[in-house]
C-alpha cells in the first residue's frame, strides 16, 4: 500500500511537468501580446511596453522563460501577475479556497443526497416513488447549469426572496449554498441514478439472497453487503467528478458572482496572463491527480479483493 | 482488515483537507454588513483596477474612478466641458508655449503634506521617466526636455525635464517644445495629478495604499471584492464629497451589478447590460440614466490594405451613406447610442454641424457615389471586430446594411479578443476595415482628429496620411489662442469628409441608474459617474 502510493505520487511529477509545459507553450502560441493589450485603444509608447517586458522578463525565448517559471516554483515563487504586480500565490490564496469551499460544499450535497436518492430507488425498482426519481433527474440532467441558476435565481430571489440573488460575501458558507446546489444538480441526478441501477441489480444477485437467507437484519444486508459493492461504480464516478465540479464552477461562479479561480482563469487567459493560467492549471492538475489516487485506494476499501502491492 | 485500515487514511485526508479550505478564508469575512456598506457610504460597481493605483498607470476605467477620488490635478470639466479650477488657482500663457500655473494655498495630502510646485514637478518628472515605465509617460512628451528623461533606447539622460521650473512655492512654469493652445485641458486628466513624499520612497506600497490630494482618503482595498474609501474632511476643492465614502465594488457581470442595484444591495451601476436594457427604465424609475458622452464609434479603413490602398474617398463616402444609423441604433444597440453626425461627438469644444449628407443613410445616392469612386475592388471587404465585446450583432446588421444598399459584399473578420484585435491593428495586419473607438481624453475637438488621424499620430492604426490634413492640423496646433485653434480644427474636419479617414458610426451613450437609496447621481464628459457628488437618502 505505501509503495503503491509512493509509486503514485512520483508519477505526479512527470505529469506535472508536461502539462505545465503544454500550458505555457499553449499561452504563448495565443495571439496578443499581454503588455500591449493593458494598453488598450488608446495611444501608447512602444518604449514603455519593452520596458515592461524586459523588467518581467518576456523578452526572452520560451524555453527560457519555461525554465524561470519552473525554477521560481521549486522555490515557491508562483510568478507576478504582469498587470496588477501582485504575486501569483496571492492571487490563488484568494481564489482558491472559495472554489474549494463550493466544489466540497456541492460534492457533499451530491454525495448525500446522490446516493441517498439511488438508495431509496432501487431498493423498490419500478415503484412509482422510482419513477419519479427518473423524471426528475432526467429534467435535471437535460437542463444546462446557466439555465438552472438563472431559474433557482430568479425564483428564490427574485420571486419569493428567500435568498439575495447574488453572492456579496464569497466566503460565507449559507450564501454558497445556492451556488452549490446548481453546480450538484447534473452530478446529483447522474449519481443517483448509477446508484439506483447498481443497487437494483445487486438486489437480485446471490450473495443478496444468501444473506436473506441466512437471516441477516436487513439493516444490514442493505447497509454492509448490498452498499458496499453497489458503490464502486459510484465512488469511481464521485473521484473523477471532483475535478469536473471545479471546471463546472466557472459558469456558476460567473452566475452568483463567486469569486473563485474560474473568473480569474477566465480573466488571466483573455489578458494572456501566462504564469497566473499556468499557475492555476497545475493546481488543478495536482488535485485532478490527488482525487484519482483516492478513487483507486478507495476500490481497496471497498473490495478487499483488489490489493495494490 | 487492510482495507479498513486504508480507509481511516482517506477519511483522514478528507478531513484535513476540508478543515484547511474551511478555516482558510474564514478570516476575509469580518462580519462586514451586507448591504450598501457603512452608513452613509454609497456603492458603485467598479470592478478591479488592472494596475497599483498610481495616476500615470492607470488607463483604464476602473482604475480611474479610484484615482480621481483620491488624487486631484490642477483643473478638472464641467458636464459641458468648460475647465473648472481644483487645485491651480489658474493655468495661463500668453504665447501658448509657456504656462504658468499658480496653486490654491493650504491644499494637503491626506497625509498633512503641503500640496507645493515641488509636489507637482517632481511627479511628473518621475511619470515621464523612461526607468519607471509609466503608461501614460507619453502624456508629457509636450515638456521641453521630455526626450532626456525619456530616450527611444537607452538610459535617460537627465533626472529632470528642462521645461518644468518652479518659481516659488505656489507657482510654477511649463514649458512646451513648441506651441499647443489647448494645453491646459490636457492638465485636466488624471494623469497630472500630483505626487506627496513618501511616494518615492516606495512606489510598490504606495500602488497599494495610495496617499492623494482628493476629496476622498484611502481605506482599503480587499483585492477582487471592494476598494473602499472615505469623504476627507479637510478637502478644498469644488468637488468635495457630499456623501461620506464611497465603496467600489466588484461584480463579474453587469447582470449580476444589476439584479444588485433592482434589490438594492448596490446603488449605482455605470452600464446596463443588454439582457436588461429592455426593461431598465420601467424597474429603476427616476434612477434610470440615459445621457450621451464624448466618445465615438467609427469603422476605419486599413489604408495599406489590399481593398482600401488608394481607395477614392467617394467609395467611402458611399459606404457611409449606405449605412442606416438610424434604424441600427435604434434596433440592434437597443438605443444605447446615437448617429454620428460628423467625426466629433457633442460635449467637445468645437463639435460642430457639419452640414454634410455623407452621414444619413441615402441608398440610391450611395450606391452612385461607390460607382463613381470606381468601386470596392473585389466587390467585397472585411470588417475586423473583437467577439469579446459585443460588436457581433451590429457588425452584422451594418454590413447588412451595405450588401443591401450599394451591393458590395462585406462580412465581419471576427477576432476572438481584445489582445488578438489589438495586435493585428498594430502589425498593420487588418484586411479591411476595424471597429474603432475614441473616447475623449480631455473635451477639445483636437483630441478626436490629431490623435486619430496625424500621419504621426500613435492610435492612427488605419495609416490614413494625408499632407494637406497633416498641415492644416499643424497649422491648428500653432493657433495663439484656443478658440482660434479649436476653430481651425472645425476646418480640418470639414475636410476630413472630403478624405473620410474613417466612416464615423455613432455616439457611445451612458445606460446607467441608481436604486432608491442615493440622488443627485451626474455624469461626466467622458460617461464618467460623478461619485462625489452623490447624496444618500
Amino acid at each position: 500500500m505505501g509503495r503503491y502510493v509512493a509509486r503514485r505520487l512520483l508519477q505526479m511529477i512527470p505529469v506535472f511537468i508536461g502539462s505545465t509545459l503544454i500550458i505555457f507553450c499553449m499561452m504563448y502560441a495565443l495571439p496578443g501580446d499581454p503588455v500591449r493589450a493593458m494598453m488598450g485603444d488608446q495611444a501608447y509608447d512602444p518604449t514603455v511596453v519593452a520596458g515592461i517586458k524586459k523588467e518581467l522578463g518576456l523578452d526572452q525565448p520560451l524555453l527560457q522563460q519555461y525554465l524561470n517559471y519552473m525554477m521560481g516554483l521549486f522555490q515557491g515563487d508562483f510568478g507576478t501577475q504582469i498587470a496588477s504586480q501582485r504575486p501569483i500565490a496571492d492571487i490563488i490564496l484568494d481564489a482558491f479556497p472559495v472554489t474549494i469551499r463550493l466544489t466540497l460544499f456541492a460534492f457533499t450535497f451530491v454525495t448525500l443526497v446522490g446516493i441517498g436518492l439511488g438508495v431509496v430507488a432501487g431498493l423498490r425498482p419500478d415503484t412509482l416513488r422510482d419513477r419519479g426519481l427518473l423524471t426528475l433527474t432526467l429534467v435535471l440532467v437535460s437542463m444546462p447549469s446557466f439555465v438552472l441558476g438563472f431559474l433557482l435565481q430568479y425564483l428564490l430571489a427574485f420571486q419569493w426572496s428567500v435568498t439575495t440573488p447574488t453572492v456579496t460575501d464569497s466566503t460565507n458558507l449559507s450564501q454558497l449554498a445556492l451556488p452549490a446546489i446548481v453546480l450538484a444538480s447534473l452530478s446529483l441526478a447522474y449519481v443517483a441514478r448509477l446508484t439506483r441501477t447498481s443497487i437494483a441489480e445487486n438486489l437480485r444477485s446471490d450473495y443478496i439472497r444468501t444473506a436473506v437467507a441466512k437471516g441477516l437484519p436487513r439493516r444490514r444486508i442493505v447497509g454492509v453487503h448490498l452498499m458496499r459493492n453497489s458503490l464502486i461504480p459510484v465512488v469511481t464516478f464521485l473521484g473523477i467528478e471532483i475535478g469536473s465540479l471545479m471546471t463546472g464552477a466557472i459558469v456558476t461562479e460567473g452566475i452568483f458572482n463567486v469569486r473563485g479561480i474560474g473568473i480569474e482563469v477566465y480573466e488571466a487567459l483573455s489578458r494572456r496572463e501566462g504564469a497566473t493560467v499556468v499557475g492555476i492549471a497545475s493546481l488543478m492538475v495536482l488535485i485532478y491527480l490527488a482525487a484519482s489516487l483516492i478513487v483507486d485506494l478507495l476500490y481497496a476499501v471497498l473490495d478487499p479483493r483488489i490489493r495494490y502491492a | 482488515m487492510r482495507g479498513a485500515k486504508s480507509a481511516k487514511w482517506v477519511a483522514g485526508a478528507i478531513v484535513v483537507a476540508l478543515a484547511a479550505t474551511a478555516c482558510g478564508g474564514g478570516g476575509g469575512g469580518e462580519g462586514e454588513s451586507k448591504g450598501s456598506g457603512p452608513a452613509g457610504y454609497v456603492s458603485i460597481d467598479v470592478g478591479e483596477p488592472q494596475k497599483p493605483l498610481i495616476p500615470a498607470d492607470t488607463n483604464e476605467a476602473n482604475g480611474s474612478y479610484v484615482i480621481q477620488s483620491l488624487f486631484t490635478q490642477l483643473l478638472d470639466f464641467d458636464a459641458k466641458g468648460d475647465i473648472v479650477y481644483t487645485n491651480a488657482e489658474s493655468v495661463t500663457s500668453d504665447d501658448s508655449k509657456t504656462w504658468t500655473v499658480k496653486l490654491k494655498k493650504g491644499w494637503k495630502f491626506h497625509n498633512g503634506e503641503e500640496v507645493t510646485s515641488k509636489s507637482y514637478i517632481d511627479a511628473w518628472n518621475w511619470y515621464a521617466n523612461i526607468k519607471n515605465n509609466q503608461q501614460n509617460s507619453f502624456w508629457f512628451q509636450d515638456i521641453k526636455g521630455y526626450e532626456d528623461v525619456h530616450p527611444e533606447k537607452g538610459e535617460p539622460k537627465a533626472e529632470a525635464m528642462s521645461g518644468l521650473k518652479a518659481v516659488d512655492d505656489h507657482t510654477f512654469t511649463i514649458e512646451l517644445k513648441y506651441t499647443m493652445p489647448y494645453f491646459n485641458y490636457k492638465l485636466g486628466y488624471a494623469t497630472w495629478a500630483p505626487l506627496p513624499e513618501v511616494f518615492y520612497d516606495d512606489p510598490k506600497a504606495f500602488g497599494q495604499k495610495p496617499i492623494g490630494n482628493g476629496p476622498y482618503t484611502f481605506e482599503k482595498w480587499d483585492h477582487k471584492k471592494l476598494i473602499q474609501v472615505k469623504a476627507w474632511d479637510e478637502y478644498l476643492g469644488p468637488n468635495k464629497a457630499k456623501n461620506k465614502g464611497v465603496q467600489f465594488k466588484n461584480y463579474t457581470t453587469v447582470e449580476a451589478a444589476y439584479k444588485d442595484v433592482v434589490s438594492g444591495n448596490l446603488d449605482m451601476i455605470r452600464q446596463v447590460g443588454p439582457t436588461d436594457l429592455p426593461k431598465y427604465k420601467q424597474d429603476l424609475g427616476d434612477g434610470a440614466i440615459e445621457q450621451p458622452y464624448a466618445a465615438i464609434q467609427s469603422l476605419t479603413p486599413a489604408f495599406y490594405s489590399k481593398t482600401f490602398k488608394d481607395i477614392d474617398p467617394k467609395v467611402l463616402q458611399g459606404l457611409s451613406m449606405a449605412i442606416d444609423r438610424d434604424t441600427i441604433t435604434k434596433t440592434v444597440l437597443n438605443n444605447t447610442r446615437t448617429p454620428a453626425k460628423g467625426f466629433t461627438p457633442p460635449g467637445v469644444k468645437g463639435y460642430q454641424n457639419l452640414d454634410t449628407d455623407v452621414f444619413t443613410y441615402n441608398p440610391a445616392k450611395a450606391k452612385q457615389l461607390v460607382q463613381e469612386g470606381g468601386g470596392v475592388p473585389g466587390n467585397k471587404f472585411t470588417i475586423q471586430y473583437n467577439t469579446d465585446g459585443g460588436h457581433k450583432e451590429w457588425v452584422t446588421a451594418v454590413c447588412e446594411s451595405i450588401r443591401k444598399a450599394t451591393g458590395v459584399d462585406c462580412v465581419g473578420d471576427p477576432k476572438p479578443d481584445f489582445p488578438t484585435d489589438l495586435e493585428a491593428r498594430d502589425n498593420d495586419q487588418v484586411k479591411g476595415m476595424y471597429r474603432g473607438g475614441w473616447v475623449a481624453d480631455y473635451p477639445v475637438n483636437a483630441n478626436f482628429m490629431k490623435e486619430l488621424f496625424h500621419t504621426t499620430a500613435e492610435a492612427n492604426n488605419g495609416r490614413f496620411s494625408n499632407k494637406e490634413v497633416d498641415e492644416l492640423m499643424n497649422k491648428a496646433d500653432q493657433a495663439k489662442s484656443l478658440d482660434e485653434s479649436v476653430k481651425a480644427f472645425q476646418e480640418v474636419e470639414k475636410k476630413l469628409v472630403e478624405y473620410m479617414p474613417s466612416i464615423p458610426l455613432w455616439y457611445y451613450r451612458i445606460n446607467g441608474g441608481h436604486g432608491k437609496n442615493v440622488d443627485n447621481v451626474n455624469v461626466d464628459f467622458h460617461g464618467d459617474l460623478e461619485v462625489w457628488g452623490v447624496t444618500t437618502k
